[in-house]
């Protein structure tokens, strides 16, 4: 699929990643995570981010600091780094076929000037509840707590 | 001194440490684990308790530690995100320390299509990353994840995992110094058989000073033959058999078990060489009865006994006792 190459682009969607967070921030007061603006910016997110990145649509995105490979298409759907049983070809342990995320990612995020360094951030775990939402809305909604209370430093 | 375990005291105060693995039983009888722990037991610092390691089904991780603690040993609870959520996790922390068991190795684990249950659903809500900061919290910060306070932390020494013999290689070092970050006080690594590759990759850790950050135990074990090396390299994820390995078990022949016994031996002498590593972490499938021998001929019996040694405390401690949450 010609736009998954998009891919190999970090940093073209590097570019992209913080010009739609600044094109939403314009419009942060109309982009109420429990309005009907959900309906239109979850199949629109799913239908672009899912021709791209294969995007989840786990509603808690991380992909710019995961070196814009979605952490959930790994089976572990790990977000802080690849499992020990990386085949010594670079492919997946659970599917042989399939190159390890984490090699993708660790491999683009070295191409990213601006964000490459957050692979090296302890992310937080998944907020499950998020499943199925639109992450822009989420990402400029500051009351979406994203974060376990106990994990703030 | 975080939890004041055998094994925290033993790397503390500046022994090369040893640790050895159990085969967790498929039985509900506590002899099945003492039996096998007799062997091992009094050639270590520290037993460790697996989570349905291979993603195949045994004893508890936890039930087996608590026997362990019980009849004297330290042990080493793994615990894997691969069959529990947030909630049964945290719960578990507390339970581990509340049995007298002080040492943890947060581990992601193994996919479920490894084991017996392939059917099974993986759970990974956590990764061992998160884990491990999620148990630091719990120890240092006397809460749980929700921010719901404790009314006593678990005494916790925390582990994590690290495989420094698959790719992405440049990435592995990197990887240990987030464990570290997330809250690891000591790092076991898979089997090692390629001693170049863990030179190389002690190499970074010590630039960037990891060592003094947390105690490197690195995995050993001994081969039963050319067949099994084969076997565990194709089959069990993660493991690295190098040809030059199997090919010297194959030149042995029939006598290919003590040939292995002398790979093992070799290999905990050149890994005590390579600046800061702190242990070994001995895992002999099978084959549990050469562990005394092994370490014997390494010269690592008899083991320290931590109510009397000496010996100054390792440098390190006021660096990990001061990094706080
Ligand atoms: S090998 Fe890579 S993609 Fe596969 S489970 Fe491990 S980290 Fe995920």
């Amino acid at each position: 699929m010609a736009l998954r190459r998009l891919q190999d682009r970090p940093r073209i969607l590097e570019i992209a990643y913080v010009a739609t967070l600044a094109a939403l921030r314009l419009f942060r007061n109309r982009l109420n995570p429990e309005g009907v603006v959900q309906k239109v910016f979850v199949p629109g997110e799913r239908v672009t981010k899912g021709l791209i990145f294969d995007c989840k649509m786990c509603g808690d995105c991380v992909l710019h600091n995961t070196g814009m490979t979605c952490p959930m298409t790994c089976p572990k759907n790990l977000r802080n780094g690849p499992c020990g049983g990386v085949r010594l070809n670079g492919n997946c342990e659970i599917v042989p076929d399939m190159q390890c995320v984490w090699v993708a990612a660790w491999e683009r995020s070295q191409k990213m000037p601006r964000f490459g360094s957050g692979i090296h951030e302890v992310l937080a775990p998944t907020d499950r509840r998020l499943e199925n939402t639109s992450s822009w809305i989420n990402d400029i909604s500051p009351d979406v707590t994203k974060r376990p209370i106990g994990w703030a430093e | 001194m975080k939890s004041g375990s055998r094994l925290e005291r033993v790397l503390r105060s500046g022994h090369f440490a040893v640790t050895a693995e159990l085969l967790s039983p498929d039985s509900a009888d506590p002899p099945a684990v003492l039996d096998h722990a007799r062997v091992i037991g009094d050639s270590c610092d520290a037993i460790n308790a697996t989570d349905a390691s291979g993603a195949t089904t045994h004893m508890s991780n936890v039930a087996v530690a608590a026997l362990l603690r019980r009849a004297g040993y330290d042990a080493v609870v793994q615990l894997a995100c691969r069959d529990r959520n947030r909630i049964a996790m945290q719960g578990d922390l507390l339970g581990i320390a509340a049995l007298d068991v002080r040492n943890v190795l947060c581990l992601t684990g193994d996919g479920v299509a490894t084991g017996d249950h392939p059917e099974a659903k993986p759970v990974f809500d956590m990764d061992s990353i998160t884990l491990l900061r999620t148990a630091r919290i719990l120890r240092d910060k006397v809460q749980f994840l929700s921010g719901r306070p404790l009314t006593s932390p678990p005494r916790l020494f925390l582990g994590g995992a690290s495989n420094p013999f698959v790719p992405p290689f440049d990435f592995r070092p990197l990887r240990l110094k987030k464990k570290i970050e997330a809250g690891a006080d000591f790092i076991q690594t898979q089997y090692c058989f390629d001693v170049p590759r863990l030179r190389k990759f002690m190499e970074r850790v010590v630039d960037m000073g990891l060592h003094e950050r947390a105690f490197i135990l690195v995995g050993v074990g001994p081969l039963r033959s050319a067949r099994v090396a084969y076997w565990m390299r194709e089959n069990i994820p993660g493991v690295v058999v190098p040809d030059s390995v199997i090919r010297r078990l194959l030149g042995a022949g029939k006598r290919s078990r003590t040939e292995g016994k002398r790979i093992c031996i070799e290999l905990i002498q050149q890994i005590e060489e390579i600046p800061g590593i702190s242990g070994v972490h001995v895992m002999a499938y099978r084959q549990e009865h050469l562990v005394p021998e092994i370490l014997d001929e390494a010269g690592l019996l008899p083991r320290p006994n931590p109510v009397t040694f000496k010996g100054s405390p390792a440098p390190s401690v006021d660096i990990v006792d001061s990094r706080q949450c």
